[in-house]
């Protein structure tokens, strides 16, 4: 009976970053094939994202600390390779019950699946800044891939701005792969760092790396500033970025000239394909967003679709790892094939510290949610579609949308090409602060179709 | 108790219960508006946006055509524009034998108001360079145009409740019943309304509420599938529409002064009544994006951003109910607007509020009237 599953339950994981590929691995050695459908061109994901082929960067100058864990996945996904159905440069832009709807290279084609597992990552946490439309201005994670991916600088003198782990890894790597790095500017106080230490020790090892990366910026002389207020990115519409303003902590403004900013606090989860599929979400009170509603080991509340990896929960690649295996472990344990209850165990132990250290992550690095209310009228909430922040107020103050999708569609907040990715949190904090409510009361964008833009020139292939 | 009493009660929040109350309130009728969700939520803020009169069944244009005057004074009426613009419509065939049926749409004494003009050949690809070489022939309505449908239903709402209606929303109408000489509305919160008319604007609702007076009428419900582009530079004001007798190829398409194109047509799909909710089905998409290429042909290199469906209700014969209940005094209905109700949406309002206030109205909409499903209920019990 077993056998008969293996052979004919259709598993498809959508992510080959280190939950999907933790997971197909463990799918392959409980005898499944697996279908792994993946955005990018080369496996890794975001964090381990590997080099286009031809570019010949070492381990270390790629990952740093992180090279051995990369270089393991990537041997890992190398060696899975032919026992999988592995497909790449292929966007999941919608789906329907059983059926994802995929395209690659302008070809349209639909995959069947029995079980659906979402490994799908996260993108940059933005909160909106006066100027930040202009030109040079790009997100913490989208600095990283372009030094990652094609080994270039967003500028020649780059500032880094917002909060998070994200923010001094990116600029150290910045540093290190010769770029000037003209600030780090935090909006997180040290007091916080300090208070959050109890729950940052679950993992002394990462403390210390972090710390590693600070005194890295320190030793390379870059100014780095805590608890500031970001008040504007500086530029012409024409020329672009030329600085950025802020307050400091002790008050006083300060303006650093750059020619291009890279903003980010920290993570939120890709969830549109799960949205789609009609998995509940529930509101993360410690990191103040939406979160998919899953279980412990990963199960939706949609009988068949899983999730692993920081699409669910926003614990990092390490923790991505584990849960991508303990996702394959919980499917095998629903199709009633034989699982390893030890395993369980241990990737459910390592979770668990991680979502300790997590906690502590939220507590030092603070999402800056006061800023959405003391954006200017003038600020471009949505950049994909032009809206100001007095517009998006109006909407509320006028119109009486208190709620996220109904201020879009008098709005035309998150209706853009990004579908709200970049502008949804802060503009809901935006609603709220203008309403008055909490956040969580004026709900959150709803993913629709495709999941990323769809090409006209899109054809079927035939069956 | 009184206080949740009026002159008209409402049932139904859409373009055509909002509009009403406004125009209700405008012949000094005190009006409650009852909405189970928010103000056009549905078929009203999700429709493709048309504010197209020619296509339409020809007894329908008398009432298009006080429809159209109603837009043309919108932000005096309502203080909002609704993004209207009267861009000019084109309605385009891909076969030579379908080009007299244009004409004799063209040439009707009812579509008169409308000036349409007939294009064919190279004069067509002239006129129109865009279209694809498929295009064989095409009608264009100078005065037709288009509209943002999201804003409309709420905007038509604010304006009501500016001249002292009072709206209602997640209020869900429970049961509906004439008591004396008026109505009792109860809503599933406990409440209770009460009212000397009674107004049933519950789109694809409706017949649920029709049938509680005894008048069932064979409603169905489809899901518009609709899409848009990345914006571009402004190029294309006139909307374009297929006219075909094939349901694949039915695609038209609107360009906004920001840039998107506002795409519908071809299959529609099954809304899930049960959570209120209609989806997009992967295939009509597919199916809209070889129909635009053929229709469009320089629309290939653009992105779909965004698609989204709604709950539309439909009627065999595609045409409304509208009118004055064959059964109960005081009773009106206007819903299962088959998915042309939103050029409709104004004069609706308009025609509704004059029917109750007066009890007759200078449009004729006596083809919409609910009769007409009773008299095939009739006749079917005749034959049996």
């Amino acid at each position: 009976m077993a056998t008969a599953r293996l052979n004919t339950h259709r598993v498809v994981i959508v992510g080959a970053g280190p939950a999907g590929v933790r997971c197909a691995q463990t799918l392959v050695a409980a005898g499944f094939k697996p279908i792994l459908i993946d955005e990018n061109r080369r496996d890794g994901g975001q964090i381990y994202r590997r080099q286009p082929e031809g570019f010949t960067r070492s381990y270390t100058t790629l990952y740093g600390t992180e090279a051995d864990k990369a270089r393991d996945l990537h041997e890992s996904f190398d060696r899975l390779r032919p026992q999988i159905d592995y497909r790449p440069d292929t966007l999941a832009w919608n789906l329907t019950p059983g059926q994802l709807c995929c395209v690659s290279q302008g070809l349209h084609t639909t995959v069947d699946y029995d079980a659906l597992i979402l490994c799908t990552g996260a993108t940059d946490r933005l909160m909106p800044i006066e100027g930040w439309q202009l030109g040079g201005t790009y997100s913490l994670g989208g600095a990283q891939i372009a030094l990652k991916a094609q080994a270039v600088s967003i500028g020649h003198r780059v500032v880094f701005m917002g909060s998070g782990p994200l923010l001094y890894l990116v600029a150290s790597q910045y540093v290190k792969a010769g770029a000037t790095v003209a600030a780090v500017l935090d909006t997180s106080p040290l007091g916080l760092r300090i208070k959050a230490l109890p729950k940052l020790m679950a993992r002394p090892g990462l403390l210390f790396t972090g710390m590693k990366l600070l005194a890295q910026l320190y030793r390379a002389k870059i100014p780095v500033h805590l608890g500031i207020s970001p008040l504007q990115v500086l530029g012409e519409a024409v020329t672009g970025v030329s600085g950025v303003r802020v307050r400091t902590a002790n008050g006083e403004t300060l303006t650093v000239a750059c020619d291009a900013v890279a903003l980010g606090y920290h993570l939120r989860p890709e969830t549109q394909l799960a949205d789609l599929a009609g998995c509940r979400m529930r509101f993360d009170e410690a990191s103040g967003q939406w979160w998919l509603e899953v279980d412990e080991e990963g199960r939706t509340s949609v009988s068949g679709v899983y999730a692993a990896g920081d699409g669910s929960k926003i614990r990092g690649a390490d923790a991505a790892e584990h849960a991508g295996r303990l996702v394959a472990l919980a499917l095998l344990r629903d199709l009633q094939l034989p699982v390893d209850a030890a395993q369980v165990a241990e990737q459910r132990q390592a979770l668990k510290v991680m979502d300790d250290f997590r906690l502590g992550l939220a507590q030092a690095f603070p999402w800056p949610a006061a800023q959405a209310k003391a954006l200017p009228d003038e600020a471009i909430v949505c950049r994909c579609e032009m809206i100001s922040a007095g517009e998006l107020r109006r909407t509320v103050s006028e119109k009486g949308a208190c709620e996220v999708n109904r201020a879009k569609a008098f709005s035309r907040v998150g209706m853009g090409r990004c579908q709200g990715r970049y502008c949804s949190q802060a503009g809901a904090e935006v609603i709220a602060a203008a309403a008055g409510v909490p956040v969580q009361e004026v709900g959150r964008q709803r993913g629709q179709a495709p999941v990323k833009p769809l090409s006209m020139l899109t054809r079927e292939v035939a069956p | 108790m009184t206080l949740n009493k009026a002159d008209v009660v409402i049932v139904g929040g859409g373009l055509m219960g909002s509009a009403a109350a406004f125009f209700l309130r405008q012949r000094g009728q005190s009006v409650i508006l009852l909405e189970r969700d928010q103000i056009g939520q549905y078929a009203s803020g999700v429709n493709f946006g048309n504010v197209r009169r020619q296509g339409r069944f020809l007894g329908q244009l008398e009432l298009a055509n006080r429809s159209w005057a109603l837009w043309k004074r919108l932000p005096e009426l309502i203080d909002d524009d609704l993004e209207f613009i009267a861009s000019g419509h084109m309605r385009v065939c891909y076969r030579e034998d379908e080009i007299p049926e244009l004409e004799a749409y063209a040439a009707a004494p009812e579509a008169a108001q409308l000036d349409l003009q007939i294009y064919r050949g190279s004069e067509l690809h002239a006129r129109f360079p865009f279209l694809g070489k498929d295009v064989k022939g095409g009608s264009y309505a100078p005065h037709d145009g288009h509209a943002n449908p999201r804003l409309a239903a709420p905007a038509f709402a604010r304006a009501a409740r500016r001249l002292g209606a009072r709206i209602e929303e997640r209020t869900e109408v429970a049961q509906v019943q004439k008591v004396g000489d008026g109505f009792s509305i109860s809503t599933t919160d406990g409440r209770q309304f009460s009212a000397g008319q009674l107004l049933i604007t519950a789109g694809a609702w409706g017949q649920k509420l029709s049938a509680q007076f005894g008048e069932p009428v064979p409603l169905e419900t489809n899901g518009p599938q609709m899409a848009v582009t990345e914006p571009v530079p402004y190029a294309l004001p006139t909307v374009i529409g297929v006219y075909t007798k094939i349901p694949e190829e039915v695609i038209y398409f609107r360009q906004i002064p920001r840039g998107n194109i506002v795409i519908g047509g071809g299959y529609r799909s099954k809304p899930d009544m049960l959570n209120r909710r209609a989806y997009v089905e992967p295939r009509s998409i597919l199916n809209q994006l070889d129909q635009m290429r053929r229709l469009l042909p320089g629309v290939g290199n653009l992105n779909i951003i965004r698609v989204w469906s709604g709950i539309e209700g439909y009627l065999p014969d595609s045409l409304p109910v509208m009118g004055p209940s064959g059964n109960v005094d005081g009773l009106y209905y206007a819903f299962g607007f088959c998915g042309h109700g939103f050029q409709l949406g104004p004069g609706v309002g308009d025609v509704m509020a004059e029917l109750i206030s007066t009890g007759s109205t200078r449009t004729s909409i006596e083809p919409f009237s609910i009769r007409r499903f009773a008299l095939s209920a009739e006749q079917r019990s005749k034959a049996s």
